[in-house]
């Protein structure tokens, strides 16, 4: 399985800003043990599912050549709590942008209200310096068919591609 | 153009910032990462927002530059940074204090030439250069 905390981007426009969503079912695992009784979204879930909307944000930016790994998250707000039921929408908007990294702002939404914000510093780790084999070797943040599973085909603009799936 | 101690000031509130220490742990001669705690991934944020903060690029190792010796045994020897390594320093690392470094010139003590003052005077000599490149901006 995919450690994978976003359901679909519904809005993306390069280098600048995107949106995600993310819909919270009571039939996912974690809310039986978080917590028992009184099932909560985890605050750190909720941090990784703005952090990936912003990682792929920067990611893209690069056109996906780095490596994008969460380095440091400077200031995180958490305004109430996420229950099953809910929809999350994670706002991000890429602040600063370099060969060496990025920085995003993200807002996490439930309907009109905020319910949390970050600011989340990324670091661009080059395929070629990493070592290993297997999954940590060369480019193991954006493997797969990652654009297609969050819906990002339909959002980019198109590129040439040899794949000849169609729209989903 | 900012005076040297308002450059500071603005240096200090961006370490404040990005490393969440206390102002008053901060002293010229303060090093990132003995006395502030920086880690390397700190560097990059602080790049960051001395860029936004000053409103100028910093190019990638100007200011923070990655292995510059890259274990060549010209520039180091046992444990040691040779005269030709002193010399390598003192282009990279212009705004340093290479002079007190060279006097017990041990490698791995290299950390302790990224200094506020270092930052300080690098921020300085950048803003300085703009102003000869647009001299009629205020």
């Amino acid at each position: 399985m995919r450690w994978v905390w976003i359901d679909r981007f519904v809005a993306f426009e390069p280098g600048k800003r995107a949106r995600a969503v993310k819909n919270l079912s009571q039939a996912e695992d974690y809310f039986r043990d978080h917590l028992p009784g009184y099932p909560v979204f985890p605050a750190t879930l909720l941090l990784e599912g703005l952090a990936q909307t912003g990682g792929i944000l920067a990611g893209q930016a690069g056109d996906f050549r780095h490596n994008v790994v969460l380095a440091k998250i400077h200031t995180a707000q958490l305004h109430r709590e996420v229950y099953p039921g809910e929809m999350l929408e994670y706002e991000v908007e890429l602040v600063d942008y370099r060969a060496e990294g990025a920085t995003v702002r993200g807002r996490a939404l439930v309907g009109t209200e905020l319910v949390a914000e970050a600011e989340i510093l990324f670091a661009h780790v080059s395929p070629d310096k990493t070592t290993g084999s297997g999954s940590a070797a060369g480019n193991f943040v954006f493997t797969g068919d990652l654009k297609k599973l969050l819906g990002l085909n339909r959002l980019l603009p198109t590129q040439p591609s040899p794949s000849t799936t169609g729209p989903d | 153009m900012p005076s040297k101690q308002e450059i500071y000031e603005k240096v200090v509130a961006t370490l404040v910032d990005s490393l969440n220490v206390d102002p008053e742990e901060i002293r010229p001669e303060a090093t990132l990462q003995g006395d502030l705690g920086a880690e390397s991934i700190d560097f990059l944020d602080i790049v960051f927002r001395l860029e936004r903060g000053f409103g100028i690029k910093i190019p990638r190792g100007e200011l923070f530059p990655e292995s510059i010796f890259q274990g060549d045994p010209e520039y180091v020897q046992d444990g040691k940074v040779t005269p030709k390594g002193i010399e390598l320093l003192r282009q990279r690392l212009p705004f340093a204090d290479i002079d007190s470094f060279a006097k017990d010139p041990q490698v791995n003590k290299i950390s302790d030439l990224f200094t506020v003052e270092m930052i300080t005077r690098y921020i300085e000599s950048k803003l300085q250069a703009e102003e000869v490149t647009a001299p009629s901006a205020s």
